[in-house]
This record gives C-alpha cells, structure tokens and sequence, in this order.
C-alpha cells in the first residue's frame, strides 16, 4: 500500500491529510512534505492520521522530526487522530505525551489548543 | 522475491530482497498467517505486523548500511523471515545479512518525554519490539543477526512506555 498525502491550507496552519501506510519505505515522502512547508515559512502543521492505516517506528520519527523543526521557529505542531488501533502506537511508546493529539482538524488549529506538546 | 512455502500448514519461509517496499509485503504475509487461527484477534494481529515491521526494517537497514565499505547487494543477500505457527503461539525469525550487530552496545536515548528526546529520531524500533512481543532474542550469524520473535495470542498488558525502558535499557542504532 501507497502514502497518500494531501496538503491544505486553514489560515496560518497547513493540514496535511496522511492515508495509507507511513513506513520505511513511505515514510521519506512525508519527511520530505514536512521540510517542503517549513522551507515555504509555513511553521504551523497539523497531519491528521485519520486515514492512516498503519505506522510503525520509522513514521513516528519523521513525525518527531516535522515536530522539532517547526519548533525551532516557534511554530505549533499537532496530530489528528482517533483510531485506536494507531492511537496504541503512540501510546505504547510514551509519544502521546510529546505530541499534541487531536481528535480534529478544528481542535487541533483552536486557539485554545495552544498548550501543545511537553513544556519546552 | 520467492513466493511463501509452507510445509505441515504451519510454517511459512519468505525471501525478501533488502529493499524498503518488502516490508508492506512482510506485514501482509504476517496478517494472513495469523488471520487463519482464531487465537489471534485482530489486535494481536495489529501488534504481530507492527514488530515484524520493526525488525524488517532493521534487517533492511543493516543490509543497506552495507558491511565496511562494500554496499550489500540487496538481490544477492536477501533477508529471510521464517514464521512457525505451534503449540498456540506463532514465532517468527528475521534473518540479515548486515554485519551483526550489539544489541547491548546500543546508544541510549533521554526520556521520551525530555526535550532533548526530539535530537533522536530513531531507537524506537526494538523497544517496541520488546513491548509487543512475549520473547525477543538476537541471534548473531556469521554475517548478520536473526532476530527472534515469539506471541502469544493474548494481547500483553501495557508495559512501561518507551521512556523509561530506555532508563536501563538503550536503544537507537538498529531500533
């Protein structure tokens, strides 16, 4: 199974629409759309897994890679996410308590949704 | 690639090119193997695709890195993953070519939850690996690793994230 990846724009913030499988093998597309938005200065990013069938260690660094890079120009980076079955993946390895997890688009780019991430 | 043989119905043998696009195929021979007994839920299935793709892509890895300067051809060594299906367990064996490696000499990583964390992409891999299977061994070969994986059906309970397993535990590398 392919990575698709869809990229829109909601005011300050880019959503990238992830499905699929983020492997080995995908994962490098997704590195590479992360680096693409913070090089065009756009350092709010939402991915939303909700059509993500599968992700395994590989994805989840490219995901704590597109974190650290907006941070380091002040931006704010979320997870959408509802499925269990993926939802267990960041669960199990702590990530949950890294990453701002949503449960949509909308929450996610809320002005409220601020106090994202661990305490710098 | 060399198409799954079976031998007694609950073996099954996959030679696999060392290239990153065989994983999706190891997961799927993985998910059919453990659908056929109903042991095995479909989170448990979740958990069998996810380590085998941990340890796929570790295999793949270290036979892309390459021995010394000489780059591993990935047709000519292949990686083996030999699934036996027994006694209500499913072990699986996922054998490189890739130099071996240290499981113990393995770079230690801060807490998940330290912001230092966010410097280290990788090293998640073989901690989740020890999480979500019930017996994980590496057996060094004479130019690479297997890496031995044994599940039981039941899903185990949550154990201690990732985080603090690190604490006595390093991972990266491989992982």
């Amino acid at each position: 199974m392919d990575l698709r990846l869809e990229v829109s724009e909601r005011g300050e913030w880019s959503v990238v629409e992830a499905g699929g499988e983020i492997d080995v093998a995908t994962a490098p597309r997704l590195r590479e759309q992360l680096i693409a938005l913070v090089n065009d200065q756009r350092y709010h990013i939402v991915v939303s897994l909700e059509a993500v069938d599968f992700i395994d260690s590989t994805g989840l660094g490219v995901l704590i890679s597109g974190l650290k890079r907006v941070r380091t120009h002040g931006g704010r980076f979320a997870l959408v996410c509802t499925e269990p079955r993926i939802l267990k993946v960041f669960e199990i390895t702590g990530l949950l308590a890294v990453f701002n997890v949503c449960s949509s688009v909308d929450e996610a780019i809320a002005p409220e949704a601020e106090a994202d991430e661990v305490a710098p | 690639m060399t198409a799954p043989t079976a031998a007694a119905g609950d073996v099954v043998e996959l030679e696999l090119p060392a290239r990153p696009e065989v994983v999706s195929v190891a997961r799927l021979v993985i998910g059919a193997l453990v659908a056929a007994d109903p042991l095995f839920d479909e989170e448990r299935s979740a958990d069998l695709r996810l380590a085998i793709s941990e340890a796929c892509t570790n295999a793949i890895q270290a036979e892309m890195k390459g021995r010394g300067d000489a780059p591993v051809d990935p047709d000519a060594e292949p990686i083996m993953m030999r699934c036996v299906l027994a006694d209500g367990q499913i072990e699986v064996a996922i054998t490189d070519h890739g130099g071996g490696f240290d499981p113990a000499g393995l770079e230690a990583h801060p807490e998940v939850t330290s912001p230092d964390r966010l410097n280290y992409e990788g090293g998640l891999g073989i901690p989740l690996i020890k999480m979500l299977a019930d017996h994980l061994e590496f057996q060094p070969t004479g130019d690479g690793t297997t890496v031995v994986m044994r599940f039981e059906p039941r899903t185990p309970g949550l154990r201690p994230v990732i985080g603090s397993v690190n604490g006595n535990e390093p991972a990266s590398g491989e992982g």
